[in-house]
Order: structure tokens, then C-alpha cells, then sequence
């Protein structure tokens, strides 16, 4: 790609961004959200045109007007979110738009074999004839793969392929990243994390502001500088040390017992004022549903809580809400956010009671002013209170969301990964503010799949391996291994 | 200005243009008859039923949700009110509040009926409230035996159905007589821009159309917000139903069972609501009620052949949801 340009309404996206790709070879696209990777992968994969600039492919300059004109010049993009049909099988999701036919009716037997066939290349077996709802996120990633492999694509972008991947999983997707390089692909991996960069790239390129701003060789750029580039300054890495739990400190949140049938099995933990607890387990070991449980989005069969001493019937999140738990949801776009509305009606959604004036209409004067007040205190990048919520970035978006949770006066925050895909700027603010509300004497609970984000800010960590709660370590005792150990069942 | 001003601006003042080329148009070549303030005032009164059943279907399409029933509760709310009316020996406005009340108490009713699978087992409502057209539209010919149930004192509702408002003043001032039907459309858009734009339950409507599990988690309570809504147009059924009886001086079991179910949810696209849910205005849907009205009336004027006019407007809608389109993708550019 040479010399690549694009401007948005208002924003200039891309200025004079070249990058090369060879064969075989893993180059990692590294920068804060924001900072063009997206846009510039959009453009090679042909989902957005470049206003200057031009793309060559194998020494031809190729125009990729639309996903299919650069997928017929072997360009394959697995985004972020999948963009798989859940209620088609897999064989049926890898030949989607290149069905095999025979006399103008399809060919199930061709198209299970070209599937099969990439799926062997690849060393790897999945489930091929039952709906991909129903597969996990892994093996939905390894289809959206053989997909693109299935097209003949000898360039590959990858966006953050391992933020929603358990430990097993990024082996396994490392592994068919090697058998893609010995197959003379090229691959270009966009990531957040830093610890995996040096296992999987050969190079790394930083980009900020819409610039190339350096590229070298992966063993030759050590993490500090790759983040001193990324941001443009130093940033302190650690996490904040979160100050000791008072002697003495009520427990805030007591869960006793909770039991939601083959999800969550007899779980009870309390959380004191001032105490961070940090969920960890596998994906799919019961985090999310225990948070879910305590907010109660979801109904439980057995089993209660109380907050402050306090016994709690909870039915709906509404109730949750009342009873003092903010829900910090993992899913922003599906779960968080009200995308088309803006900054402001989102802010105020959980707390509108508080903006209605004796006439029972909205204050939106008010409405207007305590959203720009949370704009400014969680130094949230916007235009204004009446920017529609879609067009931020994720970070940003985050950050609605905790605006929206703060306006209460919640003693309970459940944080489902709360920094999952946003950057590492954006990333410290979080922190520097889940310790505040910790100092204030709410009580926390934290789930994250980054596992030195758990061990880094809690208190206390629970390990939670299939809806149970397998293991409970002190700051001191929570060692990676220890943890890791316990919630795969390696301790036992 | 902030962009949901500007989008809002741009939409009217674009409606704006559109209906003021075409009126220009029109009026040329209807020799003027067109603009003539009383022919103004017919177009307002023709549109006022299917404007305020557009407006209670507003509120359920913003939930992303489709309401197919009131059509037949038109019908139903006709004849109970004509039933209710005859068996009550009381006059003035307190016969008309009973009577009003009775249908808004039916239209109420069917509408949390047509609520209730679909809250409850998540069903979808193009099926459940399908099944409440039948079944409405069946009693309402079972209870008035399939003839019009004539009202016993049709005097007292004739101020309702076809006077005038404030008729003397008009006179004197040498302006077209209002038709009360147009008073009553103007006070229910009134009442219902502000109970969806200004409120919490309008704030919900559209935090349910954009997203309902994100409303649900910030505490909203999603299943009584979209009862509500099938409530609201139930209840504007009625109403509707309670003009149509006044007007006719007779409840009548095929009133409502023409192209009013599909001409209100035209306004209701026509005028800018999306049909995805989320977005959407009670304005919108006047206008858009308002343009289709022109539309009639200007073929008429024009000697238009009636069936050549269905085609005109089944094309004049689809022009107008592409033009909406077009507008918003120009205003994500600019």
C-alpha cells in the first residue's frame, strides 16, 4: 500500500500511510483505537475506497472497489465481530457466495469437500454440519478462516483475532498463523496486546494519528518502545496499586449460594467496601453469568443476595438497579449502548427519573448539563452531548457507558471486561477510575480475560472453572500459574 | 448547530420543498382551485383519521414492533360506542365522554391483548396483532349483526362528527369554517409529540427500538413500555372510530376495513420513521399523512382516472422512503 490517504467528514483518517506485506511473513498493525488501523485495513479489503494512493498487489496495481474485487485479488478481512450467518452450518458459511453447484442446483457433497480439504490444510477438525450458533468463539474464528482460505486469499488481515479467545484458543490460532506462513500467505495482525506480539509477528508497524509512524523487526523493538510510539509519549504500564482494604470494612455485597441450572452452581463470594474482586476463569466458565445473576438480567433458581446487610429479591435489572448494582456490560454495541441515540440520551437512560421536572417531562437543560459534566470528568473525546453514540470510537463508547453507571449512587459495580478492545490511554483512565470508586467504598467485581489486568488490580481473585467457584487466592497468593492452574483443573 | 438539529431541520424544511413544487404544480394546472383555502381545509379534514391512526402507529413501529389490528378496531370501537350510546338515557357532553371513554376502554384493551404474547413469549407482533384483526373485525360484526348500528341521538355527537370550531369567529373573519375532526387531529398530535419527545416513556419508546436489551440492563421495564405502546394504538383507533361514528351517525361494522390500516402505516413511513425501529416523530407523521392526502386530492382536481391513482401513490410513496434514504446518507457524508 503507498502513500494512502482518506478524510472523513472532519477528521482526516489517513495521511500518507505505505506498508508492505511479503509472503510467509506476520507483520502486526499496532496503535490506540483511533488511530487508522481500522480504516486502513477497510480500504485494503476493499469495504472503504482510498481517496489517494494505491494498493499493489504481486507487482499489479489493483483497484479494490468492493470486498468481492479485493477478495478476486486474493485479499481475505476477518473483522473483530464475525460476520457469519449463526444459523447456517459451517461447511455452509465457508462456501457462502462461491457455492459449488451442479446443473444449477447446489452441490452439498463439493461444497463439504472444499471445506474439509482447507480444514486439513489447516490440521484442524471442527463440528461441520451443525449450526455455527452453536460453535464456540474459537471454532467460529477457524471458520471465518478457512472461509477466506477457501476464496484463495494470500493476504490475510486479522483484527484483534485473539480478544475474545481463551488461552487454548490463541494456541491453536497461532499454530494455523505458522501453517498459513509456510504456505507462503501473508498475514497482517492487529492487536491490543502487547505480550502476544513478540510469539506471532515478524515485524510490527505502530500507527497514530493516521500515520505509519514506525515499523521494524518484531525481536528488534522491545514493548516500551512499541508503546512510547503508539502514544506518542511514555506510559506507565502497571496497573495502579489498589490501597489495602480498611481492618473492619463492612461487606457490602454477600452472594449466598447462587444457582442457575448447568451455568452457575452454588457460587457464593462477599465483596466489603473498598474491595476489588476479580473473577477469573475461561471463557465460558460462568463469569459473565455470575455478574449476570448479581444484576439480575438473568433469573436464578436458587440461591439469594443481600447489599449492606440488606436481603435482595431482584427480578429485573430495573430492581438491580434500584437496589444499588451498576452492570457493566462486556458487549457494549449489543448490550451497553444505545447506538443511534446520543451521548446524552445514553448517559441519562439508567437514571432518568432524576431529570423529570414537576411538569413529568425532561429537564433536558439539566439533562444537557450533567452530560457535558461527565464528558469533561471522564475526559470523554466527543463533539458535544448531542453526538450520536455510533460514530465514537470504542474507547470512547466505554466510557459512555461508565458515564451512564455514575449518575446513580451505586454501592455494587459488576465490570464485565471493561477494557476489552479499547486503547491503552483509554485503559489506565479505566483503572485510575475503578480504583476511585473502590476508595469511595463501593464494592467491585471485576471479570476480565486479560489475566495480569485481574491480578493487577484485585484484592482478591476467584477462579471460577465450570459455574463453580474452583479456587480463592489472596493478592499475595494469586500468582499467573496458581490462578491459570486452578481454573483449567490442572490443580486437581 | 448539533447534527440531530440539522437532521431535523434538513427533513422538514426537504418535506417542505417537495410539497411546495407540487402544490405549485398542481394548483396551475387545477386553475387555482387548488390552493383555495377550502380545499386546504378539506385535505386536513380527509387526512385527520388516518393521521391519528398513523400517530398510535408511530409509537409501536419506533419499538420496531407493526400494528396490523386497528383497522378492525375502528370497526369494534364504532360499534360498541354506537351500542353504548343508544343505552344510555343521558345527553350533552356527558353522553360523549361515556361514550368516547367506552371505545378508548375497548381500543385499550386490544391493544394490551396484542401486547401480551408479544411481551410475554416474544412472539412477533405482525402475527399476533394479524390474529387481532380477525377476531376484532369478527365481533364487530357479530355484535352489530353485519349492519351499521344507527346512533338513537346522532345530533348530540353532529358537533364532533362535522361541525365546525369557533364557527362564528371564522365567519366573521371571512375564513373557511374548521372542521372539528381537524381540531381533535391537532390536539392528539399535540398531546402525543409531547408525551414522545419530552418524557420518560418517549425516551424508552426509542431506547427499545435501538436497542432493547441495552434498555432493558439500564432498568428500563421493556415489557410495560411496549404494552404501553399497543395501548396507545388501540386507544387512537378509537378515537378514530368515535369521528367516523359521529361523522356517519351510526356505528358501522365496514368502517375502518378499507385502505385506512395500510394508508396510516404509509404516513408513518412516508413521514420518516424507521421501520427498523429507533428512530421517528409524530410531526413526521402528519406530513407524511399530509402529502398523500395532497396527493388524492390533487388527482382528483386533475381528473385523474381512480385507478390510475393507486399506482401514482404506491409510487410516490416508494419515491418518498428513497428519498429519505438518499437524504440520510448525504447527511452521514456531510
Amino acid at each position: 500500500m503507498r502513500d494512502i490517504g482518506k478524510s472523513f467528514p472532519g477528521v482526516r483518517a489517513l495521511s500518507d500511510v505505505s506498508l508492505t506485506l511479503h509472503a510467509g511473513e506476520v507483520l502486526a498493525l499496532v496503535g490506540e483505537n483511533g488511530a487508522g488501523k481500522s480504516t486502513l485495513m477497510k480500504i485494503l479489503a476493499g469495504a472503504q475506497t482510498a481517496d489517494e494512493g494505491e494498493i499493489v498487489v504481486d507487482g499489479h496495481t489493483v483497484r479494490n472497489e468492493s470486498p468481492h474485487a479485493a477478495e478476486a485479488v486474493g485479499i481475505g478481512m476477518i473483522y473483530q465481530e464475525f460476520n457469519l450467518v449463526p444459523h447456517l452450518t459451517a461447511v455452509e458459511n465457508i462456501v457462502l457466495g462461491n457455492e459449488p453447484t451442479r446443473g444449477g442446483l447446489l452441490d452439498p457433497a463439493a461444497a463439504r469437500a472444499r471445506a474439509a480439504g482447507v480444514l486439513d490444510d489447516l490440521g484442524i477438525e471442527i463440528p461441520l454440519d451443525v449450526p455455527t450458533a452453536r460453535l464456540s468463539v474459537g471454532q467460529q474464528q477457524i471458520v471465518e478462516i478457512a472461509k477466506v482460505l477457501s476464496k484463495h486469499a494470500r493476504i490475510i488481515v486479522m483484527d484483534e483475532p485473539s480478544a475474545a479467545l481463551t488461552d487454548r484458543e490463541v494456541d491453536r490460532l497461532f499454530a494455523i498463523i505458522a501453517k498459513l506462513k509456510a504456505a507462503a500467505v501473508g498475514v497482517i495482525y492487529i492487536s491490543h496486546r502487547m505480550e502476544e506480539l513478540p510469539r506471532i509477528a515478524d515485524r510490527i508497524t505502530v500507527m497514530r494519528d493516521g500515520r505509519a509512524i514506525e515499523t521494524r523487526a518484531a525481536s528488534d523493538f522491545p514493548p516500551g518502545d512499541i508503546v512510547r510510539a503508539m502514544v506518542g509519549r511514555t506510559v506507565d504500564a502497571h496497573y495502579p496499586v489498589a490501597p489495602p482494604v480498611a481492618a473492619g470494612a463492612p461487606v457490602v455485597l454477600d452472594v449466598r449460594g447462587i444457582t442457575r441450572t448447568g451455568v452457575i452452581d452454588d457460587v457464593s463470594f462477599n465483596v466489603r467496601a473498598g474491595e476489588i474482586v476479580g473473577l477469573a476463569g475461561l471463557v465460558g466458565a460462568g463469569r459473565t453469568e455470575i455478574l449476570r445473576a448479581i444484576a439480575a438480567a438473568d433469573i436464578v433458581q436458587s440461591g439469594s443476595i443481600a447489599i449492606d446487610g440488606m436481603p435482595q429479591r431482584l427480578r429485573t435489572p430495573g430492581e438491580g438497579i434500584a437496589a444499588g448494582i451498576a452492570f457493566i456490560t462486556e458487549d457494549r454495541k449489543g448490550q451497553g449502548l444505545v447506538l443511534g441515540m446520543t451521548v446524552r440520551e445514553n448517559i441519562s437512560l439508567a437514571h432518568l427519573a432524576q431529570f423529570i421536572n414537576r411538569e413529568l417531562l425532561i429537564d433536558r437543560t439539566r439533562e444537557s448539563a450533567v452530560a457535558e459534566q461527565k464528558i469533561e470528568e471522564l475526559r470523554i473525546r466527543v463533539t458535544g452531548p448531542e453526538q450520536p453514540v455510533r460514530t465514537l470510537s470504542g474507547g470512547n463508547q466505554q466510557k459512555v457507558v461508565l458515564a451512564k453507571w455514575l449518575l446513580g449512587t451505586a454501592r455494587v459495580f459488576l465490570f464485565d471486561e471493561p477494557t476489552r478492545g479499547i486503547d491503552i490511554g483509554a485503559k489506565a483512565e479505566i483503572y485510575a477510575l475503578i480504583l476511585t470508586l473502590a476508595q469511595q467504598g463501593a464494592a467491585i467485581v471485576m471479570v476480565s480475560s486479560e489475566l495480569p489486568e485481574v491480578l493487577g488490580l484485585s484484592h482478591r481473585v476467584l477462579a471460577i472453572r465450570e459455574g463453580r467457584i474452583a479456587a480463592e487466592f489472596s493478592r499475595e497468593q494469586a500468582t499467573p500459574a496458581a490462578v491459570i492452574a486452578a481454573a483449567t483443573g490442572a490443580a486437581r | 448547530m448539533t447534527l440531530a438539529l440539522r437532521n431535523y431541520w434538513v427533513r422538514i424544511v426537504a418535506a417542505l420543498a417537495v410539497l411546495t413544487v407540487l402544490v405549485i404544480v398542481v394548483n396551475v394546472a387545477a386553475h387555482g382551485t387548488f390552493l383555495q383555502p377550502s380545499n386546504i381545509v378539506r385535505v386536513l379534514r380527509q387526512i385527520t383519521y388516518n393521521c391519528i391512526l398513523g400517530i398510535g402507529q408511530t409509537f409501536v413501529i419506533i419499538t420496531a414492533g407493526i400494528d396490523l389490528s386497528i383497522g378492525s378496531l375502528v370497526s369494534l370501537t364504532g360499534v360498541v360506542m354506537a351500542i353504548v350510546a343508544n343505552s344510555l338515557h343521558i345527553g350533552g357532553i356527558p353522553l360523549l365522554a361515556v361514550t368516547l371513554l367506552a371505545g378508548l376502554a375497548v381500543g385499550a384493551a386490544a391493544g394490551y391483548v396484542n401486547a401480551v404474547p408479544v411481551v410475554k413469549l416474544n412472539l412477533p407482533p405482525f402475527i399476533t396483532t394479524f390474529a387481532m384483526l380477525e377476531v376484532t373485525l369478527g365481533l364487530s360484526y357479530i355484535i352489530s349483526h353485519g349492519r351499521p348500528v344507527a346512533l338513537t341521538n346522532a345530533d348530540a355527537f353532529a358537533g364532533v362528527g362535522y361541525g365546525s370550531f369557533l364557527g362564528p369567529l371564522t365567519k366573521a373573519l371571512h375564513l373557511p369554517s374548521i372542521p372539528t375532526p381537524v381540531i381533535w387531529m391537532i390536539v392528539v398530535i399535540a398531546i402525543f409529540t409531547v408525551i414522545l419527545t419530552r418524557t420518560r416513556f418517549g425516551r424508552y419508546v426509542f431506547a427499545i427500538g435501538g436497542n432493547e436489551e441495552a434498555a432493558r440492563l439500564a432498568g428500563v421495564n421493556t415489557a410495560r413500555i411496549k404494552t404501553l405502546v399497543y395501548v396507545i394504538s388501540g386507544m387512537c383507533a378509537a378515537i378514530v372510530g368515535f369521528l367516523y361514528m359521529a361523522l356517519f351517525g351510526s356505528g358501522s361494522p365496514q368502517t375502518g376495513t378499507g385502505d385506512e390500516l395500510l394508508e396510516a402505516i404509509a404516513a408513518v413511513v412516508v413521514g420518516g420513521t424507521s421501520l427498523m425501529g429507533g428512530q421517528g416523530s409524530i410531526i413526521g407523521t402528519f406530513f407524511g399523512a399530509l402529502l398523500i392526502g395532497l396527493l388524492y386530492n390533487a388527482m382528483n382536481l386533475l381528473n385523474i382516472d381512480s385507478y390510475l391513482q393507486k399506482v401514482v401513490l404506491g409510487a410516490v410513496i416508494l419515491l418518498a422512503v428513497i428519498l429519505d434514504e438518499l437524504r440520510k446518507r448525504y447527511l452521514s457524508k456531510a
